[in-house]
């Protein structure tokens, strides 16, 4: 089981409490993790990649096991303890603006 | 006993203010979408109860939301807006050519008949329709594919179309306008489209009198008189009595024709509104007095209207999206200002008093007249 948390606007947005938790098939992947994201929370297209481009949002950042993983590519496996589900898989939106 | 619902979409939410018909005493409503730009909401003529709203964020990208029960609860639909084919380029403010990207939703325009079909005016400029309660968006590309479409540049707020009138007495006209390309029209639902812009006159523009290339900040029509129409544009008020073919300046005895708004009362053709702002580089009113503008002679001669407004140390803005009118008998004008004000006249602009003072910053007021 894949843990998700997403920020709090998301979370609204998609009417969850806490955090998400997701069945991946295959390899854990940023592309899979929200994959599987998009398609149990449907509403949530768009609000982290681009519909179209698939690329993730300028202010949205990737955050797992304490790394930066926003400039990954979607295909590398994401680290062992998301896979186990023992650390969640982290977007967040950048702090900036106001 | 009528009643009316002003829909307010500012930069932190949305907010629903209720009244019934005397407008004196309003219910607000917490912040719906607390946190989100709301650039626009707007209830459908067919079913009052259906109010389609869209939510942005720099972060989160375009949220597109339905009521179907005035505006109680909300549910979001489709949000995928993507330009028909390959999307080409428009100019950018360096005068290079600059790919169309889609950023936002400004404007919902509700169709007249059909609860179901709304209209969405988008930056980078297009216009798109959804048939199915806005599950599902198609562009009507015809509009982005005119000749003209690779030489529209940017305004200072973007590329955006912000006005879209559906015509009462042709369903297949439709009026839009681009910031900063002009005004368009097209006579065939929206296949093809030309631009409406003979007559405006833009100072700094390489040829002033330019068929594209104007800052069109608003367009308001009579539903009585479709073929009339008023324009704020960045500079000028001006008004066209044969459906945009030509236009002429009617900015008349006004202090300053730069403003955002502009409006007609719901029963009179001839009786217009609009704010007018210092100028371009001080997007607040002359003197620090916020004064409705009204002519009551289609343009041309105008008075102020100041009761109840504040007359001294108002720097606020009003933008284009930012005034409505219903259609009691007594008609009301409503508009919302940056400083998070919402005022509200049930006299035509005689009285004016604030429903709301507080709110974040107004991006649109619209009004629903209920029976």
């Amino acid at each position: 089981m894949i843990r998700v948390v997403l920020p709090a606007h998301l979370r609204t947005i998609a009417k969850i409490g806490g955090e998400v938790q997701l069945t991946v098939e295959g390899e854990v992947t940023q592309r899979s993790v929200l994959d599987a994201l998009e398609a149990q929370y449907p509403m949530l297209s768009g609000t982290i990649r681009d519909h179209v481009t698939r690329k993730r949002r300028p202010f949205v950042r990737f955050f797992a096991c304490e790394q930066d993983l926003s400039h990954e590519s979607p295909d590398a496996p994401l680290p062992n303890a998301v896979a186990t589900g023992a650390e969640p898989f982290l977007v967040v939106g950048a702090i900036a603006g106001g | 006993m009528s009643s009316v619902r002003v829909l307010v979409g500012t930069k932190k939410g949305a907010f629903v203010l209720s009244s019934d018909g005397k407008r004196k005493q309003w219910e607000v409503s917490d912040p719906h979408f607390a946190g989100w730009e709301m650039y626009h909401l707007k209830g459908s003529p067919a079913d009052p109860n259906r109010i389609y709203a869209s939510q942005t964020s720099g972060w989160f990208g375009q949220m597109l939301q339905r009521s179907d029960d005035g505006g109680k609860t909300w549910a979001p639909v489709g949000n995928k807006f993507v330009y028909e084919g390959t999307p080409g380029t428009h100019q950018w403010y360096d005068g290079t050519p600059h790919p169309w990207e889609f950023k936002r939703v400004w404007h919902l325009e509700p169709s007249l008949t059909d609860p179901d079909t709304v209209y969405a005016g988008v930056e980078d400029a297009a216009l798109f329709r959804s048939t199915d309660g806005g599950q599902n968006w198609t562009e009507l590309a015809g509009l982005r594919n005119h000749a003209s479409g690779p030489h529209w540049q940017p305004g200072a707020g973007g590329m955006c179309l912000h006005t879209i009138l559906l015509d009462p007495a042709d369903p297949r006209r439709i009026f839009i306008a681009i910031s900063a390309a002009g005004a368009f029209r097209t006579d065939d639902g929206g296949a093809t489209w030309r631009p409406i812009n003979k007559g405006l006159r833009s100072q700094y523009i390489p040829d002033p009198n330019a068929e594209v290339g104007h800052c069109v900040h608003r367009i308001a029509q009579h539903r009585a008189r479709p073929n009339v129409l008023f324009m704020q544009k960045h500079w000028d008020v001006m008004r066209t009595d044969d459906a945009g073919d030509s236009w002429t300046e009617v900015s008349g005895n006004l202090p300053t024709d730069f403003g955002f708004v502009v409006d007609v009362h719901a029963h009179q053709p001839d009786t217009v509104y609009v704010v007018p702002i210092k100028s371009d580089s001080e997007h607040f009113p002359l003197e620090g007095k916020l004064r409705v503008y009204r002519s009551r002679t289609g343009g041309n001669e105008w008075e102020a209207l100041t009761k109840g407004l504040p007359q001294s140390d108002c720097y606020v803005n009003v933008l284009r999206d930012a005034m409505a009118v219903d259609s009691l008998d007594s008609c009301g004008v409503y508009f919302g200002t940056t400083g998070g004000q919402v005022y509200a006249s049930a006299d035509a602009g005689d009285d004016w008093a604030p429903i709301v003072r507080d709110l974040p910053a107004v991006l649109s007021v619209e009004v629903q007249t209920l029976e």
